[in-house]
């Protein structure tokens, strides 16, 4: 029978805590958009600073605009996004075109700016397969439903592209809540053996649909996970776009050196539901906590930022809004053009050849779907 | 010709697969420098070096997504699942993931993937090791499921798969492995995904089976011909794909059938090829068709399992009450 006599001979717990307490949350602007980590500032042009302002207030006025579209009932599956354009769209802004994609169902942004047209993306949002026919060229896949299971996947990309000898990366997306699946510490783990080049990121947007980030895990950080890895991790501000992007830009300068995978934390927040399938935030979130985020919204402390610098005014800003607005109506065009889909196109992509039993249904379909 | 057992037979033809194109790997848990729990792999990292075979941390849903990542990126994965009864940590990367890629991107990316699986009873294993779990795939759109009886056709039936732009489970049945040897030739040769075998002919009743039952069955053949009676043993080889003209052919042929599995009864392949005989042939039976399977528990604790494992006598006796309706 255990007695307890001794004094313990390691202190467990302050072990833990000098760990916990290098998982630092790392930033660069602050929310009044004033540097607060010069050393960190990346060397971006200013036309690079405005094209990733452009893209942020682009996103979010498609959010806007997809939420009303759902409401009218001219798209269908949507997760809105607003909130997260930092997380999203300064990693993406960090990539090269060779870097392969393997999103969540929030990550369709980072689809649509790494190549992915938005009549596609609209498509996927109603449940046509073209919305998936991902041009060549374009390295994403289509947004991965099961939670997690993009980031064994991203291992197995990240393995390939090194094997081939291709200086690129394998970067995924999953959130706070991912990151208590089995696939994500396989995943890790795996890259992790491998020294495979692969960026692993969790959007900790502090709710799985309703569930706090508290009561997912023990650990005081989702970053600290990378250590049993034995892979860096590292928590961003991901409500700041520069921390971000240096956070990932030099993750993947690891990454294509051979120096392996990391593993990137962003503390961040979504301001809508977690789909537009009804979910409603004010069951399981307090008003208070929504606004305490949406002063650290990263277009307005980018915007003060840039303002400051003399590279961001009203006048450019609607400039993007009516861009963007402009193509949301050619791209809803587009998706209302493509020819509807038929159960006998899904019986032809099942297989490279069509089994007989297939060939058999694939008659009685086309009989159907030709009256 | 050479003779060898299935286990020399599925070695031979990863060899041949991995010298023939550069894209194949192989890996999975121990089968590098241990060549697998039962040497499937035995001597090929030796011969094709680390980066094209190696071991991967224990992990059977990790070695799943790095099958379905390494084919995004143009390779012919090879992965091992130690045991098919650990199948279920890696469902969703199989039933979930890789079955439905073409499908799901449209015909963007596909995932030329052959998951290999020793699974079968009879050898007195822990749980979980035994199970014949093969109806899970079969019930699954998007994979191809074969099930070799014999080192023949286990060297063609692998390259195949291996050769195949879709994903394969390739199921090895545990008792076959060193079960008895066979000719098989030393060049490449293929057996087509699909296509049923038949192993012995006869006119008065068919045995449609698989796996290790074709031996159950081939034997169960023999005593019946000591009583005049001339059963054609179906071994399937491919249970999806079912191979509907061979089964049906048979039948038409015989008017009798009877199918035999390893596998419980429940919802099981049997059940499948009953209904398929029914839909197509019924007008040609003298007499109900009649499965012979395992009954409706988990597989049991090893010492049941001699009584638990269909066996040739349960096929004599199924096959009179068809052969005497």
């Amino acid at each position: 029978m255990a007695s307890k006599t001794q004094k313990a001979p390691l202190d467990v717990k302050k072990s833990l805590q000098t760990a916990e307490e290098q998982f630092q949350t790392f930033q660069i602007l602050n929310e009044e958009g004033e540097v607060v980590n010069e050393a960190a500032m990346p060397n971006l042009t200013d036309e690079q600073l405005q094209e990733l302002m452009r893209r942020m207030v682009y996103t979010r006025i498609l959010d806007q605009r997809s939420i009303s579209l759902n409401r009218q009932g001219r798209l269908g599956f949507y997760a809105p996004t607003a909130g997260q354009e930092a997380s999203q769209l300064a990693s993406q802004f960090a990539l090269e075109k060779e870097d392969f994609i393997l999103p969540g169902y929030r990550d369709v942004p980072q689809l649509i700016w790494h190549g992915l047209p938005l009549y596609q993306a609209f498509l996927f949002s109603r449940g046509h397969y073209h919305g998936n026919q991902i041009p060549e060229g374009v390295n994403v896949l289509s947004p991965q439903i099961i939670i997690g299971a993009q980031y064994v996947q991203a291992a197995g990309v990240a393995l390939g592209l090194k094997k081939n000898g291709t200086k690129a990366v394998a970067i995924t997306y999953t959130g706070d809540g991912g990151a208590s699946q089995g696939d994500f510490y396989e995943g890790i783990n795996f890259a992790g053996a491998f020294k495979a080049p692969a960026i692993f990121i969790v959007q900790n947007n502090r709710f799985a649909i309703s569930t706090p980030v508290e009561k997912q895990s023990a650990a005081k950080t989702i970053a600290q996970k990378a250590m049993a890895a034995g892979i860096p991790g590292i928590q961003v501000d991901g409500m700041d776009p520069l921390a971000v992007y240096v956070a990932v830009r030099d993750a993947r300068e690891r990454a294509i050196n051979g120096e392996g995978p990391t593993l990137i934390e962003t503390l961040t927040y979504r301001y809508g539901p977690h789909t537009m399938a009804g979910d409603d935030p004010t069951r399981y979130r307090s008003a208070d906590l929504d606004n305490e985020w949406e002063k650290k919204d990263p277009l307005v402390r980018f915007r003060k930022f840039l303002e400051k610098k003399g590279l961001w005014s009203e006048e450019l800003e609607n400039e993007v809004i009516e861009q963007a607005k402009e193509d949301i109506k050619e791209a809803i065009k587009k998706a209302d053009e493509t020819p509807k889909q038929k159960v006998t196109d899904l019986m032809s992509i099942m297989f490279e050849e069509m089994p007989h039993y297939l060939k058999e249904q694939y008659e009685i379909y086309k009989a159907k779907e030709s009256k | 010709m050479a003779q060898m057992t299935m286990i020399q037979a599925i070695t031979d033809a990863l060899r041949t697969e991995l010298r023939n194109d550069p894209k194949t790997l192989i890996f999975g848990e121990d089968v590098g420098v241990n060549g697998g729990v039962f040497r499937a792999t035995e001597g090929l990292q030796k011969e094709f070096g680390e980066d094209r075979v190696f071991d991967t941390p224990l992990a059977e849903s990790g070695i799943g997504g790095l099958s379905i990542g390494l084919a995004l990126t143009g390779f012919r994965p090879i992965p091992e699942i130690q045991f098919f009864g650990f199948v279920f940590e890696v469902m969703d990367s199989i039933a979930g993931q890789m079955s439905r890629m073409r499908y799901r991107s449209g015909g963007r990316y596909h995932m030329p993937i052959t998951v290999r699986s020793p699974f079968g009873g009879g050898v007195h294993t822990p749980e979980l090791h035994s199970d014949s779990l093969e109806g899970l795939m079969a019930q699954t759109p998007g994979l191809k499921v074969v099930v070799p009886s014999t080192p023949y056709d286990a060297k063609g039936l692998l390259i195949s798969a291996i050769r195949d732009n879709d994903p394969v489970i390739f199921l090895e049945h545990l008792k076959l492995y060193r079960a008895f040897r066979q000719e098989v030739p030393e060049e490449e040769y293929t057996i087509p995904i699909g296509k049923a075998d038949i192993k012995r002919e006869g006119k008065d009743l068919s045995i449609i089976t698989y796996g290790a039952m074709v031996h159950e069955s081939l034997k169960a053949a023999d005593e019946l011909a000591k009583e005049g009676y001339s059963v054609e043993v179906v071994d399937l080889r491919t249970i999806m794909p079912l191979d509907i003209e061979t089964i049906i052919a048979s039948v038409e042929k015989t008017g009798r059938a009877i199918v035999v599995q390893e596998a419980q009864k429940q919802a099981g392949i049997a059940a499948n090829v009953v209904a398929e005989i029914n839909d197509r042939a019924i007008l040609s039976l003298e007499a109900p068709v009649l499965r012979v399977a395992a009954p409706d528990t988990v597989y049991p604790f090893s010492q049941a399992e001699s009584v638990w494992l269909p066996n040739y006598k349960d096929v004599i006796e199924t096959a009179k009450k068809v052969l005497t309706f």
